[in-house]
């Protein structure tokens, strides 16, 4: 079997397998993959999640992401979870390797429960979750065996919102609309429009229309998505994930069209 | 100073390119896999069995670097002897997924394993565990893997129903492997399957002569080939 | 103590004459001295609760706690020296971390009692080392429902229904053994755990005390927490009254 998804759905190299014919499993490995080679030389993510999207609104903060799992460009996991709640006040969405989400969500968890031992009576927030978090994937990048995620941090905790991005290299930064992945190429631009400057006047029913309305276009133009997803709410109330839910999507326009310019039957 | 080439010596590998497969049913689950080993496309060990116990009612199903693997599966074997005998119960397993889980997800940069993990606990009852290559962990009601599931995703997704017996699931599995088998190269030999439950583990043998059958017409047809004509001619009869 | 000065009791690694370690007796003596504490196991539950003498009154309500919390589900109460019984739980917590890490899970306490009483027998061992002058109670609600174990300065550690250790145990065992434990809930269990811890406190020799109580249960959503305020408070008035009631 080809190990390497990153071998997989590419084009053809004519240089040894001009007619595709190579046994699957027995393909070489890509010989460059410049990239990789110029960050990283321990490992790529395998098993992958795509875009996330938050937006901050009247009451908190509310973020989106679909329920899939890649496998290079097989759809192998079809209803996992990639919002995953820290504590009572925060919530987390990974994209990339969902082997490297899982160990994340088990060092927070182990943080929450040695924070909880304290018996202080403080809890962690949004923020200090963001902090702890970049300060591991910037660890980590640092030893050259980077964490594969983009993941964005969005809670409310004392009456204040808070909505941050970390990735892989341990980049952060703060926005009240973010997206990773696909989604900050192609839902930015439309939760920035819908977004920005209504922060304080999005009701709950306004901000889950503008986050399911960039999910399907998403899922209209990332071939790495899935048309079921699921929708985190940080508010007064605390951490709220919603069931899976499906994208009502449109295809009938379709029906008319031929060819590709003159062609009319 | 001599360095020894790791891509080189993996790739002289034994690699279980393989088809296994688990799935779960109301008392149990059926766990089954193709025999055939292969060192690049030749065939090492026609017989394998790839179906490994790892506790009394948990057995994990193979695919990747035989060494690998291997290495893997004991050291959860060990892992769960100690538990076994510090909890005085058997593990559940949930717990043997954790700990293969671990060991893939802590080692990824030097493995190649695709491991399936299936049994019966008392907690939980029958369960089905993947833990793909990265290292994640997934439960799921039915997995398979191996470079012959991806021919075989289709049939999955089409035949699989909730709610099913020990024979349907037996006859699901087995299918699916003898279609997986037929049509990749680095799988095939005879079907293993083991059957676990809360009373035990049956095995179960296909020889490889007395695989299910499936079409086995002519994909590719001659120019003198009289299909098309036979076809029509049919046609016009019924009409 | 006939056996003082007979040059058996200087080490922990040597044994008297008739096989008894000194040393281990010793650090049962630091728990007989000092401030009860108990633990119920009950229907749906557990509830630890300790008299906490207080030496002085410049002490800060409310420090120096004596119930710790080990993991989510698991709470400790100790009775003898308070440096020991930190140092108890902060191995404990490691322990339990340690098997997170391998299995994914929180450990059965049953387990984790195993590897604490071990690592408490250890420091019985070696001329090197002070046995701890502590008895731990720990109660937890795991995959088994509600546990309740006692780990002794020597290292063995039962399981019990209702657990008592410090210097009002005789009492408080034997008005635990009155009670009818499997079938209390938590919260009846936290006013008899109150009453009890009144009821041992010896008012004539004693100064004053704190009750310091916690509980794991439903109303904890299974997570093991101080008794909120006003339930404290209350079980706490109603202990004292039923004590004058029974004064007079």
């Amino acid at each position: 079997m080809d190990h390497f998804p990153t071998s997989w759905g590419r084009q053809r190299n004519d240089a040894y397998d001009a007619y595709n014919t190579y046994p699957l499993h027995q393909r070489p490995n890509p010989g460059h993959d410049a990239f990789a080679d110029s960050v990283q030389h321990t490992q790529q993510p395998i098993v992958t999640g795509t875009s996330v999207l938050a937006i901050v609104y009247k009451d908190g903060i509310m973020m989106a992401a679909d329920t899939l799992a890649s496998y290079g460009s097989l759809a192998r996991f079809k209803s996992i979870q990639r919002l995953h709640s820290v504590g009572t006040s925060t919530v987390i969405g990974a994209s990339g390797d969902m082997s490297d989400f899982q160990y994340l969500q088990s060092i927070l968890d182990e943080l929450i429960i040695s924070e909880f031992t304290e018996g202080d009576k403080h809890e962690l927030g949004p923020e200090e979750i963001h902090e702890y978090l970049s300060r591991v994937m910037y660890g980590r990048r640092s030893k050259m065996n980077p964490l594969w995620n983009s993941l964005l941090v969005g809670g409310k905790k004392d009456g204040k919102r808070f909505l941050a991005y970390v990735d892989l290299l341990g980049t952060t930064y703060t926005a009240s609309t973010l997206a990773t992945g696909y989604g900050a190429y192609i839902a930015l631009p439309l939760l920035r429009t819908a977004v920005e400057g209504r922060e304080n006047d999005l009701t709950e029913e306004e901000a889950r229309k503008i986050l399911e309305e960039s999910m399907r276009v998403l899922y209209y133009r990332d071939a790495r998505s899935l048309d079921k997803y699921q929708i985190a709410i940080v508010n007064d109330e605390g951490v709220t994930i919603s069931e899976p839910q499906k994208l009502v999507t449109s295809w009938g326009f379709a029906e008319g069209i031929r060819g590709y310019g003159a062609q009319t039957q | 100073m001599q360095t020894v080439d790791m891509q080189q010596l993996k790739s002289g590998e034994v690699n279980l390119g393989t088809s296994i497969m688990a799935v779960q049913f109301k008392d149990g689950v059926v766990v089954g896999a193709d025999s055939r080993t292969t060192t690049g496309s030749y065939i090492a060990n026609r017989v394998t069995d790839k179906l490994t116990h790892v506790h009394d009612r948990i057995y994990c199903c193979r695919s990747g670097s035989a060494a690998d693997t291997q290495a893997i599966a004991d050291m959860v074997h060990y892992h769960l002897q100690i538990h076994a005998q510090q909890s005085g119960g058997r593990p559940t397993v949930l717990t043997a997924a954790n700990v293969f889980q671990k060991l893939c997800y802590e080692n990824k940069d030097a493995l190649s394993a695709g491991i399936i993990v299936a049994g019966w606990d008392k907690e939980t009852g029958p369960s089905v565990y993947n833990i793909p290559l990265g290292g994640g962990l997934f439960r799921q009601p039915w997995a398979i893997g191996g470079s012959g599931s991806t021919y075989v995703y289709g049939y999955c997704d089409a035949t699989y129903q909730d709610g099913w017996g020990r024979d349907e699931t037996i006859n699901f599995v087995k299918n699916t492997l003898a279609l997986a088998m037929s049509r990749d190269g680095s799988s095939g030999g005879v079907i293993r399957m083991c059957v676990i439950t809360e009373d035990g583990v049956e095995r179960l043998f296909v020889p490889g002569n007395e695989l299910p059958k499936f079409w086995e017409g002519e994909e590719v047809l001659s120019k003198s080939s009289n299909r098309t004509r036979e076809f029509t001619d049919d046609m016009a009869i019924e009409v | 103590m006939t056996s003082i000065g007979t040059g058996y009791d200087l080490s922990a690694s040597t044994y008297s004459p008739d096989g008894r370690i000194f040393q281990v007796e010793y650090a049962n003596k630091a728990v007989e001295n000092s401030g009860t504490a108990i633990g119920l196991r009950v229907k749906d539950g557990i509830v630890l609760a300790v008299e906490k003498l207080i030496h002085s009154k410049l002490l800060v309500p409310d420090s120096n706690r004596r119930i710790q919390t080990i993991d989510r589900s698991v709470g400790m109460a100790s009775s003898g020296l308070l440096a020991d019984g930190r140092q108890i739980a902060n191995r404990a917590r490691d322990e339990s971390y340690s098997y997170r890490d391998v299995y994914k899970e929180s450990p059965p306490l049953k387990e984790l009692v195993q590897r604490m009483g071990l690592y408490v027998q250890a420091y019985t061992l070696y001329s090197s080392v002070r046995p701890f002058g502590c008895s731990t109670i720990l109660g937890a609600i795991d995959k088994s429902g509600p546990v309740l174990y006692i780990i002794e300065p020597s290292g063995v550690a039962y399981g019990y229904h209702g657990a008592a250790v410090g210097k009002g145990r005789q009492l408080a065992k034997t008005e635990l053994e009155k009670l009818k434990l499997s079938e209390l809930t938590t919260r009846e269990a936290v006013f008899e755990a109150a009453r009890i811890i009144h009821l041992v406190h010896d008012d004539a020799k004693e100064k004053e005390f704190e009750l310091e109580m916690s509980w794991i249960g439903a109303e904890t959503n299974g997570l093991h927490l101080p008794v909120p305020k006003d339930l404290l408070e209350e079980a706490d008035k109603k202990a004292r009254d039923a004590l004058e009631d029974y004064d007079e």
